[in-house]
């Protein structure tokens, strides 16, 4: 099993993540599919302390918009990425909302430290708290 | 029917051909790899040199190997429309 | 022209520094191919029949001199002297080396440029009218709106894995030279009730193997909600456009299978929890891209009369000038066609001409149009004839614009590992066979497709050829009746296709039997079309 590249302090919550369609309302840990609608666990974001969003293939883009929206609502604790992802989709993922990945092929830590660290500057806003260029020019 | 096996430098995308033991920039440098065909991409398939290999169907002629579809005679020749950079495979007129 | 800032510039440099490092651990067999195809596509670097083509993004197809230059330079020291213009408004390079692509990188970023989302399932780059700032008809320059989408679609985070890739087109005028209902998101600047600008949003056009007009989804959207909205557009299609067959995974067929009217109601529903969110900048930011594209400080009193007693240039002037909405001035198309030569192809030697022109007469601008020529969109009347002598010298003076030669051409099966059949061939004949007929023949649009990707715009083409593999052998299918301006239409299938030779021949057939249909000597092709329909032209060409 691969190793979990996660940018959390806080102790990992390892319950078992239910799918969807089996959770019960006051569970701890959820996964969804890429068709999953991630609006529907908005109800249940108080109890959730990990949502992990599978990704079954490189080209699978939904769950970005899954931890966004979820972030949106509020939720604070760890969203994880499952699946076909590699550490050049870090900044995606992370900007997306993203705090933990499970990638099938093994994230290099050197390679990933320095492609978190690569970008200065962005241009839109996101799930993260970076503050895209036109809120920084404004303040000159 | 003979078979050769092709592919793309990963460096430079140079169109390569399998010349038995290496890979040649020239079409008529190749040999009929046939049955082994299979087994030559899955031993060099994972080195990741080579992108894009692939069996393709030749007829032999007198001038050499004619490959048996449009695509693989412009692979091997260059682009018809640019006859100044053909390659010396095959004449730019028979693609 | 928009300059980059701090920011900008560092993007644009971290980018290279990522590439590089990319390029760097595939070389060293750090990541497997299958990992880097398609970072590299993100990047516009495909591998195609040959060797690496790079396509290099013009953003709304605006250069300055300095740029053009080094697209020249480009050519002369990582390519083979030449780059190809594309129906994008890009410039694609291809002979380029995976190992050099860093460098090269480098070298674009030192003039502002990048080949950010010129392929992969993303945002790619935004089109515009050729004719900004200079056509009299438009209400506004459409590129700071196009810069603004361009900043903020640059690796987005949420929208850099879509099911498809997804085409923007922003126009000022509603004479449509963008073709924005053939986009993914066509945008027209319009007035408000109270006379302020807003945008028209068109979604879900497209050509390829399911073409389709774009229907309007929102009348008037106000500049201040342009990116939430946006934002709201591409988060519908992120969520819901099919991914499990990537023949309908455009979002055109998301509009189509919902409806353009429920396909609105998904947006405003998603717009509603996004527009809070402060994803749209102040107005000082839109205010700060537009102050970079003030209209140039243009004669008013330059003189409108010019000698035209040379007879080729009075046909030039004719033919590839348009009316600036400056008196005594002009735009100029450079025409990329002349006949026997490769649609959209330019020599270093042709770029750095151009490059020279555009510094001396034309206030440092060129414009790349999607019919893959160039124009010089700011120019005196009274430097018309130098400007033409010197085009002549360079082999640049062919006087086709929106003619018969003026073909639109893919680069079909000589380049193209999509492609089905060869096309810059057909062009080529075509051209050849048609120029000297076309002062007679007026406006006509030619376009031809390798594949039914249609990236020569086939399905837009009054005369549209899509070329397909028939068992190996290369067949031609010809289509009549489109058109990509703002009278839009789909060109139709007229019968069965033809080899190489066959569909020259059937070309000419059409024509042929144009010129004794047209109700008189003005009556464009496309309009006889229209009036009498396909009959008489199948009648002419199988019958």
């Amino acid at each position: 099993m691969a190793e979990l590249f996660r940018l959390r302090t806080d102790p990992e919550h390892t319950a078992d993540a239910v799918a969807l369609a089996d959770y019960q309302p006051g569970g701890t840990a959820v996964r969804l599919e890429p068709a999953d609608d991630a609006r529907l666990l908005i109800p249940h974001l108080g109890a959730l302390r990990r949502i992990d969003i599978a990704f079954p293939k490189f080209r699978e883009g939904r769950g970005y918009s899954s931890a966004r929206i979820l972030r949106e609502a509020g939720y604070a604790h760890e969203i994880r990425a499952v699946g076909v992802l590699y550490v050049d989709q870090l900044t995606f993922l992370v900007r997306a909302g993203f705090d933990a990945v499970l990638a099938d092929t093994p994230i290099d830590r050197a390679v990933a430290e320095r492609t978190l660290a690569r970008f200065p500057a962005v241009y839109m806003k996101a799930a993260d708290a970076a503050r895209p260029v036109w809120e920084l020019r404004e303040r000159v | 029917m003979p078979r050769l096996l092709t592919g793309n430098r990963l460096e430079t995308g140079d169109v390569l051909w399998w010349s038995g033991s290496d890979w040649s920039l020239h079409l008529n440098d190749a040999v009929a790899v046939d049955d082994e065909g299979e087994a030559l991409i899955a031993r060099l398939g994972p080195q990741e040199r080579i992108n894009d290999l692939a069996l393709i169907d030749v007829d032999a002629t007198p001038d050499g190997w004619r490959p048996r579809t449009t695509r693989e005679r412009v692979r091997a020749v260059g682009p018809s429309v640019r006859p100044d950079f053909a390659l010396p495979s095959l004449p730019v007129e028979s693609i | 022209m928009y300059r980059y800032d701090k920011y900008d510039q560092a993007i644009v440099d971290a980018r290279v520094d990522e590439f590089r490092d990319q390029v760097a651990r595939r070389l060293n067999n750090e990541i497997s191919e299958e990992a880097f195809k398609p970072l590299r596509l993100m990047n516009g670097l495909y591998l195609q029949l040959h060797a690496y083509m790079l396509r290099v993004a013009i953003p709304y197809g605006t250069l300055d001199s300095r740029q053009l230059r080094m697209l020249a330079h480009i050519a002369r020291r990582y390519d083979r002297g030449y780059g190809h213009f594309t129906t994008r408004q890009n410039i694609q390079y291809n002979w380029i080396k995976l190992a050099e692509t860093p460098d090269l990188l480098a070298d674009l970023a030192s003039v502002e440029m990048h080949a950010f989302q010129t392929s992969g399932n993303c945002i790619r780059n935004i089109s515009s009218d050729q004719f900004a700032a200079a056509a009299a008809d438009e209400i506004a320059d459409p590129r700071p709106y196009a810069e603004l989408l361009r900043q903020w679609s640059t690796l987005h985070p949420e929208f850099s894995f879509l099911p498809r890739k997804f085409k923007i087109a922003v126009t000022g005028s509603a004479i449509d030279r963008a073709a924005i209902q053939l986009h993914d998101i066509g945008l027209q600047l319009v007035h408000g009730p109270d006379g302020e600008i807003g945008l028209k949003v068109l979604v879900g056009g497209g050509m390829g193997r399911t073409p389709m007009l774009a229907p309007v989804i929102r009348e008037f959207l106000p500049v201040a909600d342009y990116l939430s909205y946006m934002e709201a557009i591409l988060r519908v299609y992120n969520r819901h456009g099919r991914r499990d067959n990537i023949y309908k995974a455009r979002i055109k067929i998301l509009v189509n299978d919902l409806g353009a009217a429920e396909f609105a109601r998904q947006v405003e529903e998603e717009w509603a929890q996004l527009k809070p969110l402060g994803l749209d900048p102040p107005p000082s930011e839109l205010a700060r891209i537009a102050a970079h594209f003030q209209p140039p400080a243009l004669g008013a009193n330059a003189p409108v009369e010019i000698d035209l007693s040379n007879p080729d240039f009075a046909n030039w002037v004719a033919v590839n000038t348009h009316p600036h909405k400056v008196p005594g001035h002009a735009i100029v198309t450079i025409s990329l066609k002349a006949p026997g030569e490769i649609p959209g192809d330019a020599s270093a030697d042709q770029m750095d001409i151009i490059a020279d022109l555009a510094q001396r007469y034309a206030q440092d601008e060129v414009r790349v149009t999607h019919a893959q020529n160039l124009v010089l969109p700011h120019v005196r009347r009274a430097d018309l004839f130098d400007i033409w002598q010197v085009l002549v010298s360079a082999g640049l003076a062919t006087a086709n614009l929106d003619r018969a030669s003026d073909i639109i051409s893919c680069p079909g099966l000589d380049y193209c590992t999509l492609a089905n059949a060869r096309s810059i061939p057909i062009a080529q004949k075509l051209a050849v066979n048609l120029a000297p007929q076309e002062g007679d023949l007026g406006e006509l649009k030619i376009k031809i497709s390798g594949c039914i990707n249609g990236c020569g715009h086939h399905h837009a083409g009054h005369i549209g050829i899509l070329g397909v593999d028939r068992k190996g052998e290369e067949n031609y299918q010809l289509l009549l009746g489109g058109s990509g301006a703002e009278d839009a239409s789909l060109a139709r299938i007229l019968g069965p296709g033809f080899d190489e030779n066959g569909i020259v021949n059937a070309v000419e057939k059409v024509i042929d039997r144009y010129k004794t249909l047209r109700a008189d000597p003005q009556e464009r092709f496309l309009d006889t079309y229209r009036r009498v329909g396909a009959e008489p032209f199948k009648e002419a060409v199988y019958g």
